[in-house]
């Protein structure tokens, strides 16, 4: 791919405007004062596209457009944020001195703009938005509806969506770093009920990534989601009470690494690092897990909903690892942070939108695959539980605690399947449960592409992926004790 | 320096007002023009809403200013209708241009989805013609050097509170104002201002037993009707030493409170299971449960969007419908479901003015407080925090982590964590054996403490 980011970005974000590359070498100037030690102007225009099916109708539709600009400034621990989704010369220069605030009015200094392209491009710099014309899409809606009904008799109600999302970026920092990132999204989801003598249970599935829509069409990906969706619902008709107590936990591999997301990879994150309020401060060399256990972060995966091409603060993406054989390696840095700690950044600066501060945040987090036959780790557990599928987690940074609540799960009984029980919340201390990590299975998955990430209020689009792992004792939180 | 909310600065000057008033006008304006390029377009019908505001955050750790940020939002949404087909789009830009795009979007979108009999405006009787001023604009003209000394003044209060505090997430001030227009092709077109500001601050408190983290705020339409900065600085410190030596507990029965901030969370699982999407999905655990008990006969719960100053108050819902305080449940029995037009057509209902959500929720609360339910429980959990989604709103399965007290004889043991709680929604809201006095939560929620019956904790 030799397109020109930063001609396309231009094009998208500033042309329309009439905003120009002096203005914002002007608004970069005001930005870096003395005493401002990192700084940056964040430009953005996304547009995104979605469609609903419930009913068996195409009942909802959206068009949305947001644009705008954020503009930081940076001194030592101190930051001045601003931005505006005006995007004139006059709306740049006083969000500039809002940010520049923060420090006291000095000389502007003067900074020569360098256009950086990205190395490698993760993705195409595509619209998915017309990757299918109108019909295409609604008609891949019915099909799903239609799939999901023919499955079986017990689905009484589908409701699937489509959504496509075109993010462009142009990112100018305090040295003078011009970088753009073209980046396509798209997602779909399924949801069903079904019932069954009065019972009523649901099933979700959802998956996608950073291309565009004929990413599901491929290999009858829509197909998967519908059937898994199903599956999850027709299963849980059947659930029994799921047990209460600590037991041995077999989880599938691909999006139960959740697990990670919340047990370790949050608490790796350089902010809470740098101010000392992580479970996993001050450990960089100490064994907090299993010498089975490797995990690592990698938002350079090609298409991935992780992974980009470039951060948001124009840092290449990498492959960070986090936990080594079971030693605790690195954390995930953006620029400010970094800085601050005496390391370098790695790639991991990430905001929701040009509204919002960038901060050090996840992309892929997965654990690399270990030796064992994913059906031996389950022979070889006598009594306990096998989770499958999960809704979210959460995790408190400062305790360790964390907690992932399973909604497709089995029981274990004398190595074999058992049945299957009602969603459960698994809770555990992070630093703790990566030591109780027995058996990595050969079979690493990452989940199909629908993870969205919480943190101070902001949402990013998160990858996971696991193998399948034995954990000697992890608490259940069912109902049966 | 202010010393304490009392003496905090309130702006209320003529200039402040003016500027108001412009800019709901301008903004009210746009929404007209809008509704008009919908109807030249060919629109059947169309709605709007917008709303801008701006404001001002300050954040403050370990005694050092951290982050000022300078906010400013507009978003916009149209729906337009071509019979019973619906098309939407939205857009943060109100250029006039941006404006007849968007519009040009809906429109495009609409020729798409397929016909809905159910779909379309709330009825137009309905609407808020006459919507009362709820008082909720307060601006509050602070400057960061203002601000930054409310937040030092509460995290020295924390951290000044005791030697165990031994790091911070800081304190943060959010002030904001702006104003909301809503109007459709009835005719009907309306607004208010609104302002928002809250003080919060996190802490670390540390020991032999490890590192624990917790925090305090307050919210309010008033910068003057905050809680003083001391006072949330030391209640953050104090609920973060109470979780210091925490440990799990075995797998057990027992009766549980749920202290008054986390018992808010099981009166939103109730309005979501009552909610229309709800419903007329068949994806409630409270299905067809109109008219029937679904709790002991003492409970009484309201909605209250009318409250003056309330967070939560609002003259019209979402779609111009006139709202009204009434009761979700009376003597136990569920009174009221919470529906939009959709949802109430759907459901062959009338909207309950609740598109866009509830406002001002309350539970009466009884005339025990909080130690008075920890006697009255004898021995069980009091759960302070609770992690994780694990609600299931189809079957009502409950099954969530937790962080709290044990309580022997009436009085707290030692704080637990790493436990989860699990049951039933439907059998909880049945158990429930009483609601606290102690409710004076910040927030748009009015719930005191509830003693629930036999939970399920799992633990180690």
């Amino acid at each position: 791919m030799t397109t020109d980011l930063i001609s396309q970005a231009q094009t998208a974000i500033l042309e329309p405007t009439g905003l120009q590359l002096h203005h914002l070498d002007a608004a970069l100037s005001r930005l870096c004062r003395p005493g401002v030690d990192l700084a940056d102007l964040y430009f953005q225009h996304a547009k995104l596209e979605s469609w609903v099916l419930e009913d068996g109708i195409i009942k909802e539709g959206n068009f949305s457009i947001e644009q705008g600009v954020g503009l930081r400034a940076v001194s030592g621990e101190r930051t001045g944020f601003a931005y505006s989704d005006e995007l004139s010369p006059a709306a740049l220069m006083q969000a500039a001195s809002a940010a520049a605030g923060i420090v006291r009015d000095g000389a502007e200094g003067q900074i020569a703009i360098a256009r950086q392209q990205p190395v490698r491009a993760l993705y195409p710099a595509l619209d998915p938005l017309a990757s299918l014309s109108r019909e295409d899409k609604i008609a891949l809606l019915q099909r799903v509806d239609q799939a999901a009904r023919a499955q079986d008799p017990r689905v009484e109600q589908v409701i699937a969506s489509l959504v496509a999302v075109l993010d462009t970026v142009l990112i100018l920092d305090d040295q003078g770093r011009l970088s753009a990132d073209v980046r396509p999204m798209v997602r779909m989801n399924v949801s069903v009920i079904a019932e069954h003598q009065g019972r009523r249970e649901q099933g979700s599935c959802g998956g996608g990534g950073r291309a565009d829509l004929n990413l599901l069409l491929a290999d009858d990906f829509w197909l998967q989601l519908s059937q898994k969706a199903v599956h999850q619902a027709l299963v849980n008709l059947d659930a029994v009470d799921a047990p209460a107590g600590s037991m041995t936990v077999v989880l599938a591999p691909g999006w139960p690494g959740v697990l990670l997301h919340e047990a370790v990879g949050h608490g790796l994150e350089g902010d809470f690092n740098r101010k000392g309020t992580s479970a996993f401060s001050g450990r960089i060399g100490q064994k907090v897990a299993s010498e089975l256990c490797t995990v690592v972060d990698n938002g350079a995966l090609p298409g991935r909903r992780g992974s980009l091409s470039l951060d948001d603060e124009g840092t290449e993406t990498q492959r960070t690892v986090l936990i080594e054989k079971g030693v605790l390696k690195g954390y995930l840095q953006d620029r400010h942070n970094a800085k601050l700690m005496g390391v370098a950044p790695t790639g991991n600066g990430r905001r929701e939108s040009y509204a919002h501060l960038p901060m050090p945040r996840m992309t892929n987090t997965y654990m690399e695959p270990g030796q064992d036959d994913p059906e031996e780790i389950i022979a070889s557990v006598q009594k306990g539980l096998y989770a499958v599928n999960f809704g979210g987690g959460q995790v408190d940074i400062t305790s360790g605690k964390f907690v992932f609540s399973a909604n497709e799960a089995y029981l274990i009984e004398n190595g074999k399947l058992g049945a299957a029980v009602k969603g459960a919340t698994l809770i555990g201390n992070g630093p703790e449960v990566m030591t109780r990590i027995s058996r990595v299975g050969n079979d690493l998955q990452l989940d199909m592409g629908v993870g969205v990430c919480g943190k101070d209020g902001q949402s990013v689009p998160v990858g996971v992926g696991q193998p399948t792992l034995r954990i000697e004792q992890l608490t259940v939180g069912g109902t049966h004790a | 320096m202010p010393k304490s909310a009392a003496s905090h600065a309130i702006s209320n000057d003529i200039s402040t007002d003016i500027s108001m008033t412009e800019q709901q006008a301008r903004i009210q304006q746009i929404v007209e023009d809008l509704l008009k390029i919908a109807k030249d377009m060919g629109a059947s019908a169309a709605e709007a809403g917008a709303s801008q505001d701006a404001g001002l955050a300050v954040n403050v750790r370990l005694g050092e200013l951290e982050t000022v940020e300078h906010t400013r939002d507009n978003s916009l949404g149209i729906s337009v209708y071509f019979g019973q087909r619906k098309g939407s789009a939205s857009t943060s830009d109100f250029s006039p241009q941006a404006i007849r795009e968007t519009v040009r979007a809906a429109c495009d979108i609409a020729r798409f989805t397929t016909e809905d009999p159910y779909a379309g405006l709330a009825e137009a009787e309905l609407m808020a013609r006459q919507p009362p001023d709820l008082d909720l604009y307060h601006p509050w003209s602070l400057d960061v050097a203002q601000a930054s000394a409310l937040c030092l003044e509460c995290e020295d209060a924390a951290r000044g509170h005791d030697s165990r505090i031994s790091n911070s997430e800081g304190a943060s001030l959010n002030s904001g104002s702006g104003v909301h227009i809503y109007g459709n092709s009835h005719g009907f077109i309306g607004g208010y201002p609104f302002s928002r500001h809250s003080l919060s601050c996190a802490v670390v408190a540390e020991d032999e037993s490890g590192m624990q983290r917790d925090y305090w705020y307050s919210v309010d339409r008033q910068g003057q009707g905050l809680d003083s900065p001391r006072q949330i600085g030391i209640t953050a410190a104090e609920r973060t030493l109470a979780r210091l030596g925490a440990r799990s507990l075995s797998t057990r029965q027992a009766p549980v409170i749920f202290r008054a901030e986390v018992a808010s969370g099981l009166l939103r699982s109730l309005t979501g299971a009552i909610s229309g999407g709800a419903l007329y999905r068949k994806a409630s655990f409270l299905l067809d449960h109109l008219g029937r008990p679904i709790f002991p006969e003492f409970v009484q719960i309201e909605e209250d969007p009318l409250q003056p100053r309330g967070l939560g108050s609002a003259p019209f819902d979402n779609e111009g419908v006139a709202t009204r305080a009434k009761a979700l449940v009376e003597g136990g029995v569920l009174q009221s479901y919470v529906l939009d037009s959709y949802a109430a057509r759907k459901l062959g209902m009338q909207t309950t003015a609740n598109a866009g959500g509830v406002h001002n929720l309350a539970i009466k609360s009884g005339e025990l407080d909080l130690a008075g339910l920890m006697r009255e429980m004898g021995t069980g959990l009091l759960v302070t925090e609770m992690m994780g989604q694990g609600v299931n709103r189809v079957t009502g399965d409950y099954s969530r982590g937790a962080a709290g007290f044990w309580v022997e004889n009436g009085e707290i043991a030692h704080p637990v964590e790493e436990i989860t709680i699990a049951g039933n929604l439907r059998d909880m809201y049945l158990n429930l054996i009483a609601v606290g006095s102690d409710n004076q939560l910040p927030g748009s929620t009015r719930t005191g403490s509830w003693l629930i019956g036999q939970m399920t904790i799992a633990g180690e």
